[in-house]
């Protein structure tokens, strides 16, 4: 557990100073702050914007975060060098695992707070973002792991960032896309989402797709973990 | 004395090809030894197997009573490694960089200091190690390698493509750390360097050792010429046999005061290794800047 705090210490220090990563934990959030205040019109579903770019947030950031992290560690051997001084692969991946879940959920509750939720609402809304956020971080980890180098890693992570943020948002305006979208977790996390505080009961299909979902990539990541290793 | 890398019998292959051919070396508590080879001749594959990186294909690997072919994670708290690709956190300062691993280890800020001070960069601490120079990066891989105070040390290259004036650094900081008793392994391309620091240099060609011992005794074995030098004052370069039978020439060009330099034929480890493999530790191309 100690170690797993070092990491995690590490990596605050280390993507304070990287804009880049820096911009994908706030970028959603701050969008929807701007957009819920600034754009109200006719016929236009409560926290539109709020729901919208929450699914976004979840889609990318956990998952393009925690491949790029992982993916640079092991181009530049950093990782390596962080196994010969006795850092478990676990202890790694806890500790990076843990700062971007964190990262990721502060971002979680300003959507919180964008929708107004209080109570048990409130923690319903976070627990349905948690889960989401955990699928991402689990295939972002399974790309980052599998990827030799970081643009290898970008290379896939973009594609599947864009189907799993974007798709949601898309299937709102064609029905064959909706379709398509049926099996992805970030579609169901949105109608869970979307769904607190309106008295209406999520459906068994959406937790068993986002269960699978989550199951799947468990799965992919130990697959991966063993067959590629950390470093 | 006693032994602190024990290499048996070693042999490695990547599919069909053996990189490593049945090694066998040992390595006494406190000396520096030296394993010379060109580029691509196993090297760096050799020490990936003694750290327990690689798995050898056969044989066997003993490092501080630890078998390196099934590693005890206890081992990695008595090696310090300063391999070329071990890279830095960028971003984060000279400190921060050797913070993280002084927490990992337990070690009070107060040895962060000592060695930053010790690789002349306390003054630089705050700089993230990006905008640090080549020299600069290879003083804080050193700095991180010895932060815990290792029993063994592993330098891979440390030198290659240093500048003189850092390269001089370096080998005097190696220096400081064998007075203090630590074991250093150490490859390199640069003859001089091997000369100047090891007690022991293994030439390594193609995967196997193709001579060991100490430099000036290797260098002596080779010397099939053993003849003198000589260069006069007036440009002439002359040479005669290193036997009795010189002795009055020799004489003559002294009670003259006619010899600028004199020096005896015997060979360094470059023409040794020329000898025995027929290609040179450095490949041309590769524009090592030697001390």
């Amino acid at each position: 557990m100690k170690n797993s705090i070092i990491i995690f210490k590490k990596q605050i220090k280390d993507t304070g100073k990287n804009v880049a990563l820096l911009i994908q934990f706030i970028m959603f959030p701050l969008m929807a702050v701007i957009m819920e205040n600034a754009i109200q019109l006719d016929n236009m579903p409560e926290h539109f914007f709020a729901g919208l770019f929450a699914v976004m947030h979840i889609g990318m950031a956990p998952l393009n975060v925690t491949t790029a992290i992982i993916s640079e560690e092991k181009e530049k051997n950093t990782l390596r060098m962080l196994l010969f001084a006795n850092i478990k692969p676990t202890e790694y991946l806890i500790g990076i695992g843990g700062y971007v879940f964190s990262a990721c959920m502060v971002g979680t509750v300003i959507f919180d707070i964008l929708f107004g939720h209080r109570g048990k609402e409130f923690i319903i809304f976070l627990l349905i973002m948690a889960a989401g956020i955990l699928v991402s971080m689990l295939l972002g980890a399974v790309i980052g792991i599998w990827s030799k180098s970081q643009i290898a890693a970008t290379t896939i992570s973009t594609p599947v960032m864009m189907v799993f943020a974007f798709l949601p948002m898309i299937a709102m305006f064609n029905d064959t896309i909706a379709k398509v979208a049926d099996i992805a977790y970030s579609q169901h996390i949105q109608i869970l989402l979307n769904s607190v505080g309106t008295g209406t009961t999520p459906e068994p299909k959406n937790l068993i797709v986002i269960a699978v979902s989550m199951a799947i990539a468990a799965g992919g990541f130990i697959f991966a973990y063993r067959k590629c290793g950390l470093a | 004395m006693e032994k602190v890398i024990e290499i048996t019998q070693v042999t490695h292959r990547f599919g069909d090809k053996e990189v490593l051919k049945e090694i066998s070396l040992s390595v006494e508590r406190g000396e520096i030894i030296g394993l010379l080879g060109p580029s691509g001749a196993g090297k760096t594959t050799l020490i990936k197997i003694i750290t327990g990186q690689l798995r050898p294909t056969s044989g066997t690997v003993r490092l501080a009573g630890y078998d390196m072919t099934k590693p005890d994670k206890d081992v990695y708290n008595k090696i310090g490694m300063m391999m070329d690709n071990f890279g830095l956190y960028e971003r984060l300062s000279c400190y921060d960089n050797l913070k993280l691993y002084a927490d990992i280890y337990q070690i009070g800020s107060e040895r962060i200091t000592e060695v930053l001070k010790w690789v002349g960069l306390y003054e630089d601490r705050k700089c993230p190690a990006q905008k640090l120079s080549k020299g600069m990066k290879g003083r804080l891989m050193l700095a991180r390698a010895v932060l815990h105070r290792p029993e063994i040390l592993f330098l891979d290259e440390p030198t290659s493509g240093l500048d003189p004036a850092t390269t001089r650094r370096i080998h005097d900081m190696i220096m400081n750390m064998r007075s203090e008793g630590m074991t250093i392994f150490l490859t390199t391309h640069n003859m001089v360097e091997a000369e100047k620091l090891c007690k022991h240099v293994a030439l390594l060609h193609e995967g196997s050792i193709v001579e060991y011992g100490v430099p000036e005794e290797i260098n002596r074995r080779y010397n099939h010429m053993n003849k003198l030098r000589l260069r006069l004052y007036d440009g002439t370069m002359t040479e005669l046999p290193n036997t009795e039978e010189a002795a009055d020439a020799v004489r003559e060009y002294l009670l003259h005061r006619q010899i600028e330099t004199i020096h005896s034929t015997e060979p360094n480890l470059e023409a040794v290794f020329m000898e025995l493999t027929g290609r040179s530790l450095v490949d041309r191309d590769e524009g090592t800047v030697w001390d």
